[in-house]
């Protein structure tokens, strides 16, 4: 078994136009930065991205959209980028919100093995439109299905060459489920450990979740809001 | 009249020890800073921290460790991490006891709109619509009007509903409203603020009945 790629450019090479792909991350953290970047060089377009966010104009996936790589973006939150927006009014870019616990559930249902969900989230609304609803002790319900995908791209803390994978603070969000949701599963790792390092109980993503999985390098990890407080 | 803080300052008096609170962007943000003391009250961050301490201190911003504002903080004794999928969970089988939130429209029925003005601004619902749909009580946060001086609080929402029948309590700049079959009822007045005043600003049914108390924060 050798799921270990030299960089990003090797493990996303066969990343064909018109995928739908799966990208972690919540706003800027935890995103698979090394991924987009190889996306962008490649250059492979018709993307469908299903992401809770669509990154900031200029990082990100902000990055795609400026290159018009990106044809329809599934995602729950997109307040943050100006191009999105403006792509989306002139419509150049199709774009489903999603509430984001459906966004994360679904992603959880595909790597359970499960076609659908049940929510109340959406109900009487605009997200409900076309969608089957069934009642449950009185109360409604919207079934959800199970994403499909071609690859998942996540960003993890460390991983070993197994495959596992651990994730650090709140860089973890949607990670570990798109891990588990991808056709392929492409890993990005800030650390890389011969297996039999990581304490197998710590492990947030098993790795027979991960088909792919390589060194990242040149972390910017750009914060959207930097708050603090001063020094006393 | 109440300003933000004000506002922020009456909500936090309705927390209790043991909560579990989720806090929107926003106004409902500003309630952690007035929780009283002697609460062991905890946030969750739907990004997935539960025990979201305070900004951290200049230089120490981390960036793998934001809230769901994409703001630097830190975690505080007890804090837990976890993936957006247990995140909701958390949120859809009941377990937040109360969630602020702001809000563009509020109807007497309790009906929320935040997300979207169609045509105009498209951001999205984020964690909205799970929070509305599940949590067991739901404060709404906002301004009385619009920056037009036009009420918020309507008999019907008319931009894209986030949820049906679920705010409680609505606290604006004028009063605190709770949300009976009967409409928006008049619990609270801000201080120096007329019924009129609130008769006047409100579109939805108003419900005003007996001596009503000044907000005291």
């Amino acid at each position: 078994m050798n799921k270990i790629y030299a960089n990003a450019e090797e493990a996303i090479k066969d990343i064909q136009n018109n995928s739908t792909i799966m990208l972690g991350g919540f706003g800027l953290c935890g995103i698979p930065e090394n991924c987009i970047a190889a996306l962008v060089k490649q250059g492979t377009t018709g993307l469908t991205c299903i992401s809770n966010n669509a990154g900031v104009d200029d990082f990100g996936i902000g990055l795609l959209l400026q290159t018009k790589q990106v044809k329809k973006m599934i995602s729950s939150y997109v307040g943050e980028n100006a191009e999105f927006e403006r792509q989306l009014l002139q419509g150049e870019l199709e774009v489903e919100l999603l509430p984001q616990g459906t966004l994360a559930t679904r992603c959880m249902a595909t790597g359970y093995g499960m076609p659908a969900i049940f929510t109340p989230a959406g109900v009487g609304t605009e997200v409900a439109e076309g969608k089957e609803t069934r009642e449950f002790d009185g109360k409604t319900y919207l079934m959800e299905h199970a994403f499909k995908s071609d690859f998942a791209l996540v960003k993890a803390w460390k991983g070993d060459t197994q495959g596992n994978l651990i994730f650090k603070a709140t860089a973890r969000n949607f990670n570990p489920l798109m891990a588990m949701a991808g056709k392929i599963t492409i890993a990005e790792v800030e650390e890389i450990v011969p297996a039999g390092e990581l304490d197998p109980d710590m492990i947030h993503t098993p790795g027979i979740y991960v088909n792919r999985i390589f060194k990242g390098e040149g972390y910017e990890k750009r914060i959207e809001q930097v708050t603090t407080r001063p020094k006393v | 009249m109440l300003d933000k803080y004000g506002i922020a300052k009456r909500i936090a008096q309705e927390l209790q020890d043991g909560y579990y609170v989720n806090l929107g962007i926003g106004i409902p943000t500003l309630v952690a800073n007035y929780i009283p003391e002697g609460l062991d009250v905890v946030l969750q961050s739907e990004n997935g921290l539960l025990g979201i301490g305070p900004f951290p201190i200049e230089g120490n911003e981390d960036a793998d460790l934001i809230n769901a504002g994409k703001q630097t903080i830190t975690t505080t004794k007890g804090s837990a991490f976890f993936d957006s999928a247990t995140s909701f969970g958390m949120i859809r089988s009941g377990r937040v006891d109360l969630t602020v939130l702001g809000a563009m429209e509020v109807s007497d029925n309790g009906d929320i709109a935040n997300w979207k003005i169609p045509g105009k601004m498209v951001k999205g619902m984020g964690g909205a619509m799970d929070l509305v749909a599940s949590a067991k009580n739901i404060i709404v946060a906002m301004n009385h009007t619009n920056r037009a001086g036009e009420s918020k609080l309507l008999s019907k929402c008319s931009l894209p509903i986030t949820g049906l029948n679920c705010v409680k309590k609505v606290v604006t700049n004028l009063g605190v409203f709770e949300i009976t079959e009967r409409g928006f009822e008049l619990k609270e007045i801000a201080p120096d603020v007329t019924i009129d005043e609130v008769k006047n600003a409100t579109a939805g049914r108003l419900i005003v009945e007996g001596d009503i108390p000044v907000i005291e924060v």
